[in-house]
């Protein structure tokens, strides 16, 4: 079914990277008759192979490579080697995504302008807006199959959401419900509906949730146009005297240092690798770094502001039963500086099971604080914060080079340092969440910091001006013609939305643009 | 079972001492730790019998569920009773008690108020000795499949087709 391509064949795209962003763009261009060779530094694992445990599932998706952190985020103290919980596998995080499918709204676009200054802050606008956008949105909601859209029912409300949404009606909100979600609510696209079962993080053993692994990925391979490498390690990107990407070097499953050439290369292994290979890749032509004129590549680091509030009942919740996150209020998602803050958020439901609230209730916590509330675990409801963030230049992928991965590489270093308008929104977060839990009876509100990031963005961001970011509105790098970037790394700012909608509408958005190049001999 | 600390020569008024001075609800034997009602025991391999108990009582001081039985607390820590960890256990089994004696009390095993202990415990909570045992208990104790139900959690769900016909919807207070 894989279509093998040589490693001399320089006509093939090399796309690093099989998520929302590579997966997606990988099936579009070979739907195209595109021949795509994908490098993916994970395994394959598919609806069988998922694991309804926390732990065993993090062990075999989770990516566990070497890291380190900084900054004065609570994450670095916690979690110092786990800057994020993102998946290492053919699909990429598409494997363990909640579902949650927004678009962003008008004003994120432009974010500058909209926000006006903010001091610490390095607010740009997208060269791109939502009218712009919308087309590719009706194209990746209709191929994500995303509830509310397209004749899709909504998903039915769990325990978790029901707790959730009597307390936000409560409390006067009016834009609840649960959620524009990837995932099926009755049989689409030839995959089963969501059978209510809990471990959305671990992967859908039912498929009713979209993943890349088992939709564009197979689809793309069964043109004979995609050949997926698996356990493709890649280790840095070439050039030749003009200034053009050649190929890309790979470390195989076996370690074998690999070399596949290449017409033009996609960058798509999230916003902390595809900073960190750009880096790995600097040359007497490129000292700083390939596509870093700007000295952009790595800054801008954001990872949306997060944050959870569990609530505590005298009665059973069982949050665990049944979707892991259908359940959004949207009311607090406007731009409204009255709140003392730029920008808005998202209050959408979570849960996580026993294990994993032990982990990340309170890291660090012990004593009888902690255990009363685990004692509670079963009467607990719980609520994720997606906030925008502000992209500040310090914070950063750098590489650390005292501490290489398995291959001998530099690895990278995140830092993060929360900005006075993040600190701000998760404040007034915090106090909404426990007031929706407060109106239906809590007896006890936890507001529990940010988990390792799943949203990791910007940094390779979206620019008009050369000057000002990494690539431009086609996510084409602005220095090197033939290289793009095509993962949630090339966003501008991170808005209130959960980031895959927009990574697939992108991807698919760039898969035409490509196509197009292809076709009119400019790439 | 294959032996119990009476029968290695522990005479009853020896275990109540013991029992009674951590007001713990395991015996101390002679290689051995059990309950005292027999409900578990756990042979020694590397530690200092005390050591464990007391590693065993340390356990259940960082995160107390009073519905939690010791023998979930014995797992937890067990991995610490092996030839590659004695040392380092024991070393920080020797803290723990210079940190009780520096309050006035014996060893931290016979310290009998749980604030007391905690008070302890609080002021050794930045060492390694003690970040890696609460480290370890984060898995080692919640992560045990047979913890969960008694805490509600009910685990592994797609071999029973998930919760939509098992109650997904089911509260009924609100």
């Amino acid at each position: 079914m894989a279509a093998p391509f040589e490693l001399s064949d320089d006509n093939v795209i090399v796309i690093i990277g099989t998520g929302a962003g590579g997966g997606v763009l990988a099936n579009e261009l070979a739907q195209r008759g595109i021949s795509v060779v994908a490098l993916e530094a994970g395994g394959r694992y598919l609806p069988e192979d998922y694991v309804n445990d926390e732990w065993e599932s993090f062990g075999q998706l989770a990516w566990l490579d070497p890291r380190t952190t900084s900054g004065d985020w609570r994450v670095s103290r916690d979690f110092a080697n786990l800057p994020s919980w993102i998946v290492k596998a053919v699909g990429g995080t598409t494997t363990h995504w909640a579902g949650a499918s927004l678009r962003f709204q008008d004003h994120e676009w432009k974010a500058a302008t909209n926000y006006g200054p903010v001091q610490g802050a390095n607010l740009l606008d997208w060269p791109i807006d939502g009218a712009e956008m919308a087309p590719w949105y009706d194209k990746a909601e209709k191929k994500l199959g995303v509830t509310q859209t397209n004749g899709m029912p909504a998903l039915p409300g769990c325990n978790n959401y029901k707790v959730f949404e009597a307390g936000a009606k409560v409390v006067g909100y009016e834009q609840v419900h649960t959620g524009r979600m990837a995932i099926n609510s009755e049989e689409n696209d030839g995959r089963m509906a969501c059978q209510q079962t809990g471990f959305c993080f671990q992967g859908c053993k039912w498929g009713a949730k979209w993943s890349a692994a088992y939709t564009d990925i197979p689809r793309g391979e069964a043109t004979g146009n995609l050949e997926v490498r698996e356990k493709a390690h890649v280790a840095r990107i070439l050039h030749d005297d003009a200034g053009k990407v050649t190929g890309v070097e790979y470390f195989d499953a076996d370690g074998a240092l690999q070399m596949q050439e290449a017409r033009a290369v996609c960058l798509a292994g999230n916003s902390i690798e595809s900073p960190r290979m750009l880096l790995n890749s600097a040359s007497s032509m490129f000292p700083d770094g390939l596509a870093n004129s700007s000295g952009q590549v790595g800054r801008n680091y954001m990872r949306h502001l997060t944050g959870s509030v569990y609530g505590v009942f005298d009665k059973p919740v069982r949050m665990w039963r049944g979707t892991t996150m259908a359940g959004i209020i949207q009311d607090e998602a406007r731009h409204d500086p009255a709140r003392g803050f730029v920008g808005g958020y998202e209050l959408e439901t979570l849960s996580l099971g026993l294990p994993f609230m032990a982990a990340f209730l309170d890291p660090g916590g012990w004593g009888r604080e902690f255990t009363t509330a685990l004692d509670s675990y079963e009467n607990m409801a719980g609520m994720w914060i997606v906030g925008e963030d502000m992209p500040q230049e310090t914070n950063r992928i750098t590489l650390n080079h005292a501490v290489e991965d398995q291959f001998g590489l530099p690895v990278a270093d995140v830092r993060y340092d929360d900005h006075p308008n993040d600190v701000a929104m998760r404040s007034h977060a915090y106090a909404r969440g426990a007031a929706i839990y407060d109106a239906v009876g809590a007896t006890r509100t936890l507001p529990t910091p940010p988990y390792p990031s799943t949203h990791n963005l910007g940094t390779n961001r979206m620019s008009e001006n050369p000057r000002d970011g990494v690539v431009n509105k086609w996510g084409q790098t602005h220095d090197v013609p033939n290289l793009f970037v095509s993962d949630g790394s090339q966003f501008t700012t991170g808005a209130a939305e959960n980031p895959t909608l927009t990574i697939v509408a992108l991807a698919m958005r760039q898969a035409e643009h490509i196509a197009g190049e292809l076709s009119r001999g400019n790439l | 079972m294959t032996t119990t600390s009476q029968q290695r020569g522990l005479t009853r008024r020896e275990l109540l001492s013991r029992t009674m001075a951590a007001g713990a609800s395991f015996v101390v034997g002679s290689g051995f730790v059990a309950a005292s009602d027999a409900a578990w025991a756990t042979e020694i391999n590397a530690l200092k019998a005390d050591s464990f108990a007391t590693l065993v009582q340390m356990a259940r001081d960082i995160y107390p569920h009073d519905h939690v039985g010791d023998e979930y607390y014995v797992i937890a820590v067990k991995g610490y009773d092996t030839p590659q960890e004695v040392d380092a256990t024991e070393a920080g089994i020797e803290m723990l008690n210079g940190a009780a004696r520096g309050k006035s009390f014996g060893r931290y095993l016979d310290v009998g108020w749980e604030r007391d202990r905690v008070d302890i415990l609080r002021g050794i909570e930045d060492s390694a000795f003690f970040q890696k045992i609460r480290g370890g208990l984060v898995t080692g104790l919640y992560n045990q499949k047979e913890v969960w139900p008694l805490f509600g959690y009910e685990g592994e769900s797609y071999s029973k087709g998930g919760y939509i016909n098992r109650g997904f919807d089911d509260i009924n207070w609100l």
